[in-house]
């Protein structure tokens, strides 16, 4: 498949969406809902429950599973309020000693007049800035769609997975192609030149590994999930704060490409 | 990636008394660069604020002489072989004299130290880029590591869409420098000019103690187009201003550019014993 093909299929209605990868990775789950601010945000589905034997918060992006649900929860673009509720649950996490795992699925935040002025970019600079100093281990895990700052505001993790199919990326294909060719039916191109799949992340280090789809497998995907999520928060969780803080650093701290002139 | 022992102060004058061309973003009109620096940027035609280019602003901000560069060689690169991306980073170097879209160093504010970082938006609408990313983060880590406060002067287009993921790591990279310069207990003052918008906007610019910005600034996540595009709504004329912002408690003042600099000295010099205190 071609980065767009791919982008297409993960953007599919019928695509598994968050909800059901909760159900089917954590046990005996509590949700939990509001940011305790302003209002309870439906795109985003979060609380407590088991990882095996482990138990987490989860937070995860839900695009809706009929068109009535898909608007209710404005196709998984999250206001600023689901932000601030997942920011509340990672800090309750942190207070309780439990790891986050966070499931990315978004075209982006949600573009509208009542997230601006809500502080859409103040609630995503929130989390990041947060995230990087949470005393708790973090994991996402993008399943489908990780669409720029609105993605990366659940993702500033220790460590990132990428879904067989699922895509990263800065920009919407579409939004780039507009911007370098005004013409947005030049996608297919821009994803391209953007470099969206989960092979790329990893190349770029963005992310620490790919999970299989198994061919549509939802089953034996979970599995493997669960065992990934599992092993690498059963690590994490052994470091003591100050190296999981300094790793989680260093994870970011080193990506980047640029040169320098150090006669200048 | 880069050794730290290695780094070397940059040596020579910051700035220059050369002569440019700026363009008034409100009133298009075009002025010589020492015409705005004796109104301080203030357009000759239409009294509105000119995008000041990185080095004027510092050099408008800083005690005379008190300036000091940091990582002034650091420069982008077109890992991706996304198409244009280099000739756009050739152009902006040739007509802006900068290396990158951000200008950072050490400085002195009406006699307090601070360091600070300045964006440019004649460089590819200073979007943070892995350059960008790097200078700030740098920036911030030499600031905990010497105890300065630090002053950010922001204006970008956001993440740079020419190097893909990369770019909005950056986002989280320089959040995380943030981070352990606040943990420090040190100062970080945001001044938001126009336009400050996406990626920048959900990170360093909205992540300050204290966040300040220029009277009818554009401050957003989203630009103001797609929304009415994707909505159908008409925004009202103030939407996305500092006015706007302040109004829905996102920014502490909207301070004249005439009054930055003693703003930004007082807040410094309200903080100096807490600086103390930290050493
Ligand atoms: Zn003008």
């Amino acid at each position: 498949m071609t980065a767009y093909e791919k982008l297409k299929t993960v953007r599919a209605p019928e695509r598994t969406h968050g909800g059901e990868y909760v159900k089917a990775l954590f046990s005996d789950r509590v949700e939990f809902c509001g940011d305790r601010r302003f209002a309870e945000d439906p795109s985003i589905i979060s609380g407590i429950g088991y990882l095996g034997d482990i138990a987490v918060t989860y937070i995860a992006i839900d695009k809706g599973e009929d068109l009535q649900d898909r608007i209710r929860k404005h196709f998984g673009c999250p206001m600023p309020e689901g932000y601030r509720k997942a920011l509340r649950l990672m800090k309750q996490a942190e207070k309780f000693h439990r790891p986050v795992v966070c499931l990315v699925d978004t075209m982006g935040a949600f573009c509208g007049a009542d997230g601006e002025e809500r502080g859409q970019g103040q609630a995503i600079a929130e989390n990041l800035f947060e995230m990087m100093g949470l005393k708790t281990p973090i994991v996402s895990v993008i399943i489908g769609e990780g669409g720029s700052g609105g993605a990366l505001a659940l993702a500033a993790a220790d460590r990132v997975y990428m879904l067989e199919n699922a895509v990263y990326s800065v920009i919407s294909p579409d939004g780039c192609a507009s911007i370098l060719w005004r013409d947005a039916g030049r996608a297919h191109a821009a994803a391209d030149c953007l470099h969206i799949t989960a092979e790329d992340m990893v190349e770029l280090g963005v992310a620490e590994g790919i999970i299989s789809e198994h061919e549509g497998d939802f089953d034996r995907m979970c599995a493997d999930m669960k065992t990934i999520l599992s092993t690498e928060l059963g690590k994490l969780s052994r470091l003591p704060t100050e190296k999981l803080l300094d790793a989680r650093y260093e994870r970011f701290r080193r990506i980047g490409v640029f040169e320098e002139d150090r006669t200048k | 990636m880069f050794d730290r022992k290695k780094r070397r102060l940059p040596e020579g004058e910051p700035f220059t008394d050369e002569e440019f061309d700026v363009s008034c973003s409100g009133c298009k009109s075009v002025h010589k660069r020492s015409e705005l620096l004796a109104t301080g940027y203030v357009c000759p035609d239409c009294g509105r604020y000119v995008r000041v280019p990185a080095r004027d602003r510092i050099r408008m901000l800083a005690d005379g002489g008190s300036f000091y560069e940091l990582d002034r060689g650091i420069t982008s690169v077109d890992f991706l072989q996304f198409p244009g991306y280099q000739e756009k980073i050739d152009k902006a170097k040739k007509q802006t004299g900068e290396c990158s879209a951000v200008v950072t160093g050490v400085m002195r504010v009406e006699g307090f130290p601070c360091a600070v970082f300045a964006m440019d938006s004649r460089f590819i609408m200073a979007s943070m880029g892995s350059a960008v990313g790097e200078k700030i983060t740098r920036l911030f880590e030499y600031a905990t590591k010497m105890r300065l406060p630090v002053l950010g002067v922001t204006c970008s287009g956001g993440a740079r869409m020419q190097e893909g993921a990369v770019s909005l790591m950056q986002m989280a990279k320089c959040s995380g420098a943030v981070r352990r310069h606040s943990d420090a207990g040190l100062l970080y003052i945001a001044l938001l000019t126009d336009p400050t918008t996406g990626g920048v906007t959900a990170s360093i610019a909205m992540e300050g103690d204290i966040t300040l910005a220029e009277p009818r600034a554009l401050v957003g996540f989203a630009g103001r187009r797609v929304i009415e595009q994707t909505t159908g709504s008409e925004l009202p004329d103030n939407f996305q201003t500092a006015e706007f912002l302040q109004e829905h408690g996102f920014i502490d003042m909207v301070v004249e550019r005439r009054e930055l600099r003693v703003t930004v000295g007082r807040i410094l010099r309200l903080h100096e014993s807490a600086a103390e205190e930290a050493r």
